[in-house]
């Protein structure tokens, strides 16, 4: 499947932190295509295995992973009236929800809008202060009665945004953080279809990132792999915050260093780009990096943890936006990673130090 | 089970002192189970042999208390927490420590309640001399809420049903089970209070299947209160978020069912603050899918905590319809 | 002196190699086996007369310091805390970047160009900037590179009453510590020496490294808050300096394995050794790490008090780091053949 069709088509399938199946379906889908074996763990992670030249049970394990789960909603309480009261899953701004349209996920998939005071009704002061999740209630225009027959607390909510396609290579959606890194993954896996590679790949699309790295905690372990790459996004570049804490749109996959990297993969990393004259840029996180990798570095007796990020902007919100190109790029570096490792490698991750 | 729970609650058992609730609980259980072992971190796995899955269930054992970490010449301790206690519940509270010492919580002088905090407090044990304190306390002795069990007739007041009150369910579901369908691994953990500590080691140790933690909740049903649609006497329930777990589908499901099979009253939870030993258990070695079944609690950490005797009873009838579940 | 020589070299959180390469220099003659893991935690094995309990003791080799994070056009670097710092004490300071140790100093606004407004307020970091002389982002380029670590310049030096002063005592000092009891002989039992690695970022190397050996038990040596100082009333001073080793109760991380702890007491008073209780239950060690790994680590953790700690110039007692090590050496001297279990606490 063509890459851009493949983000469209997960970005818009619900798969909120815990409850990832129906993303995870077409997950599995593409990666059977791309790989020799898929399985999913206890948590749901989908774990695909692309086994090298010569695979057996010596061979270098190198982990891919990018997690699938988006930030969303739970129904937390139904009030009189039938109006919805609602819970975060994951960080969301509660700003940025006001007045969106929804699906809530009951018995069936039912459609509503976050409700919003007219301005004709709204006091002054409101305006100025930023509305807060406890506030907030979602109207499916059905009765208590209505809704309490498909609806129950607990339930997901997800908002409701078609993929756009916009100028140049730029796309808008929502839970491209990090549908977009599950797509670099995929398009790693067809790109290794051409090249020889000695590691066993094992490309997992994680679940519950957004709740504490949970997903990647679980399936680094089961995978106890070698080296591990988390694939997810980082902060594009916007008017009002410095340069140095953003990285550009469409300049080319973004490459990070600091505490939570081994040197070694951050060095060939860097080396591999230049040599394939693939676009990238370099970022330095001084502590956690909010992202799989963190959970990856310290599973079982440490491992060797890379990351790869796409510039992103509007993050966790509905329309967030990146360039397909820096997809392409990341994943393209990612596939001339993997093809470059060769057993004897493993030494220099220890005695690098 | 009343006596059962007066007992558990009664007992003193902070955070990483749990060896007296842990004694109360072996010896009742000890003739039901098939073996009984404490780990490293002190906690009590008690497993009852059945041919079907392994199912961790973990009920924690230790309380709040209040951490001696300074005696000063005229014999007043100041002190730390050790779990999550608010300073505005201690004024005026009395404490006790495992020696038997009680003393009262005393205030510094202060403008207003917004300066309150655990600097300004400090505990009066009657001693009026560092010396004479000393002999009974000493730094890094802990204290915890010094409040008996009363019985209301439907509802229960009592320190520590958090988490004392989900002992007393693991303990009479470990009766009533005579022959399970899974194999059950009891597990009452330390040092929940204080980062879902003992669960997270134990589950390590057990390799479960499935993990189910059983606690006290928040409720929603007192004036005023957050927004939460959990009540006081409408039955157990069936936890699907809460800070460290987002309850497995499968998990949900196997609880809801069981609770639908057999017509006992259940409640769906959604808490926003808050977290179990589930939260450690799901995510031991390659993932353990986990739920939270918990009994509702007004109160929860102040020297009184209120549960409805109906939940407790309805909550021990649930955890028997769930581990009856044959799994796969 | 040795803590000298550690205090002085850098090893920030994940750029830990300088300070590494000088303590493996220091205990590879005395150690029968010194490797590095994945994560570049140093992990060393002392041969004893047989085998015992699987004892780690444990210590961590990195700094807070700063990482650079961008440069401005005209040359000006610009950075992130690696660990946790108060940014009050940034402005100011002389610093070091990188493996060639480029020197720069912390700029901020003269207070001559600040409003007046600006002046009651504390600098932010995001307003600090590094300057190492340089013209352009071209030339500074060309000595420092994007992720390079930064550490502050501060001579070690004895001060006052038995004490010296110098930077990353927390916690080259648990270094000292651990390098002196590993340079001793004929220990009863085997045991592994760890230093590890960021710690100050969230406890990373630790874990690892304790779930690669499996211990039956780790003692974590430390250096601590010491806050006996003008300003903070006696019931906040945690601990205090010249009394001896801190033994810890609980803290953030970790509640200390009591049979453990009772043990170390009851040496100390057998043995003439001060030590006093750490009298404060927050912050975090590496204990915190090693005691929930696999199925559970009964630890203990000593500490050498350190005032003005995560600061550029901290100040200790040079006696309460001799006490630590008689303290860890009788330890090790008396180690109950079957380790610690929960039996027999009172």
């Amino acid at each position: 499947m063509d890459i851009t069709e493949f983000l469209q088509k997960i970005s818009t399938t619900p798969g909120v932190s815990g409850y990832e199946d129906r993303v995870a379906e077409i997950v599995v889908e593409e990666f059977k295509k791309n790989s020799h074996q898929v399985r999913r763990d206890a948590l749901g992670n989908v774990i695909a295995l692309k086994k090298g030249l010569n695979s057996g049970p010596d061979s270098l394990k190198i982990m891919l992973a990018a997690h699938m789960d988006e930030i969303g909603l739970m129904v937390s309480k139904v009030e009189e009236g039938g109006f919805l009261r609602i819970s975060p899953v994951g960080g969301i701004d509660p700003r940025s929800l006001l007045n969106q349209e929804v699906l809530v996920h009951g018995k069936k998939d039912l459609p509503g809008v976050i409700g919003a005071k007219s301005p004709h009704i709204l006091e002054p002061d409101e305006m100025e202060k930023g509305v807060k999740m406890d506030k907030l209630y979602i109207d499916l225009g059905l009765s208590e009665a209505q809704v309490k027959e498909v609806v129950s607390v607990g339930d997901i909510i997800t908002i409701r945004r078609e993929f756009v396609r916009l100028g140049g290579q730029m796309a808008a959606g929502k839970a491209l953080d990090d549908r977009a890194g599950v797509a670099v993954v995929l398009q790693c896996l067809q790109e290794l279809q051409g090249l020889k590679h000695d590691a066993d790949v094992y490309a997992v699309a994680t679940v519950q990132e957004e709740v504490g790295v949970r997903g990647a905690i679980v399936s680094a372990y089961g995978v106890a792999p070698d080296m591990g790459i988390a694939i997810d996004v980082c902060h594009g570049d916007m008017p009002g915050v410095p340069e140095y804490r953003t990285s550009f749109l469409g300049k080319g996959t973004v490459i990070t260093t600091g505490p939570n990297i081994h040197p070694v993969i951050y060095k060939k990393l860097v080396e591999l780009a230049e040599e394939y004259r693939i676009p990238y840029q370099k970022d330095a996180a001084p502590g956690p990096t909010g992202t799989d990798a963190w959970a990856l570095q310290i599973s079982r007796e440490g491992i060797a943890t890379g990351l790869v990020s796409i510039p992103l902007r509007y993050m966790h919100t509905s329309v967030e936006l990146l360039s397909m190109e820096d997809i392409k790029h990341s994943a393209r570096l990612l596939a001339r990673f993997i093809a470059a490792q060769k057993q004897d490698g493993l030494k220099e991750l220890t005695e690098c130090f | 089970m009343k006596e059962l729970i007066k007992e558990l609650t009664e007992a003193y058992g902070p955070s990483g002192r749990e060896e007296t609730v842990r004694k109360v609980i072996e010896d009742k259980i000890k003739p039901m189970v098939d073996k009984m072992e404490v780990d490293s971190l002190g906690n009590l796995i008690a497993r009852k042999k059945g041919p079907g899955k392994r199912v961790m269930l973990a009920a924690h054992m230790d309380e709040l208390g209040l951490m001696v970490t300074y005696i000063d010449k005229n014999g007043f301790l100041r002190f730390s927490n050790v779990g999550g206690i608010s300073p505005h519940i201690l004024l005026g509270e009395r404490v006790v420590f495992a020696n038997g010492a009680v003393g009262t919580i005393g205030c510094e002088k202060i403008e207003s309640m917004k300066d309150l905090n655990f600097q300004k407090l400090y505990i009066d044990i009657g001693a009026s001399e560092q010396k004479e304190a000393e002999d009974q306390v000493k730094i890094g002795d802990i204290a915890v809420y010094q409040r008996g069990f009363q019985d209301l007739g439907r509802r229960i007041i009592s320190k520590s049903l958090d988490d004392r009150v989900g002992c007393a369910v693991l303990i009479q579901a470990l009766k009533e089970i005579e022959s399970p369908v899974n194999d059950l691994f009891f597990v009452f953990t330390v040092q929940e209070e204080v980062g879902v500590r003992g669960a997270r080691t134990s589950a390590y140790r057990i390799k479960p299947d499935y993990g189910l933690a059983v606690d006290v909740t928040r409720t929603g049903d007192t004036p005023e209160s957050e927004t939460m649609a959990v009540a006081l006497g409408k039955g157990p329930t069936v936890k699907v978020k809460d800070t460290l777990i987002i309850t497995h589908p499968k998990v949900k499901k196997i609880m809801v069912d069981a609770a639908e099979r057999t017509g006992i009253p259940y409640q769906l939870e959604v808490l926003e603050r808050g977290g179990t030993d589930s939260g450690a258990i799901h995510l031991s070695r390659e993932g353990v899918p986990s739920g939270v079944m918990s009994i509702p609690c007004r109160y929860i950490h102040t020297p009184s905590e209120m549960v409805d005797y109906d939940d407790v009873i309805n909550g021990v009838k649930l955890l028997k319809s769930i581990l009856e579940t044959p799994l796969d | 002196m040795l803590l000298k020589t550690l205090s002085e070299s850098s090893g920030v959180s994940g750029g830990e190699q300088e300070i590494r390469n000088i303590i493996r220099q220091q205990v590879s003659p005395h150690v029968e086996e010194a490797e590095t893991d994945v994560l570049g935690n140093l992990i060393v094995r002392k041969k004893g007369e047989k085998e015992g309990p699987t004892l780690m003791i444990v210590t961590h080799m990195d700094e807070v310091g700063m990482i650079v994070v961008g440069f401005e056009k005209s040359g000006l670097i610009k950075f992130s805390k690696v660990g946790g710092i108060d940014d009050r004490v940034l402005v100011s300071k002389v610093v070091q970047i990188g493996p060639q140790k480029i020197p720069g100093v912390i700029g901020a606004k003269a207070i001559h160009l600040q409003k007046p407004e600006e002046r009651k307020k504390s600098i932010k970091i995001d307003d600090m900037y590094i300057d190492i002389g340089a013209g352009s982002r071209e030339e500074a380029e060309k000595k420092v590179k994007l992720g390079d670590y930064i550490s502050f310049i501060t001579r070690f030096e004895e001060i006052g009453d038995h004490c010296a002063k110098g930077k990353a005592l927390d916690n080259r000092v648990g270094c000292a510590v651990l390098i002196e009891i590993l340079k001793k002989q004929n220990y009863p039992y085997s045991f592994y020496g760890v230093f590890t690695v960021q710690e100050e970022v969230g406890m990373r190397g630790a874990g690892a490294a304790a779930y690669r050996i499996k211990p039956d038990l780790a003692l974590v040596v430390e250096g601590t808050t010491a806050a006996d100082v003008v300003e903070v009333k006696k019931e906040g001073h945690v601990t205090t300096l010249g009394k001896g080793p801190a033994l810890t109760i609980m803290d953030a991380s970790v509640i200390t394995h009591r049979g453990m702890v009772q043990f170390l007491k009851k040496l100390a008073e057998q043995n003439g050794i001060p030590y006093q209780i750490r009298r404060f239950t927050g912050a975090g060690t590496d204990a915190g790490r090693i005691a929930l790994t696999r199925e559970g680590v009964p630890s203990a953790v000593v500490s050498v008090p350190c005032r003005y700690i995560h600061n550029p110039a901290g100040i200790l007692n040079l006696k309460d780091m001799e006490n630590t090590v008689k303290l860890v050496d009788v330890f090790l001297k008396n180690l109950p053949e079957g380790g610690f279990n929960n039996e027999g606490i009172d």
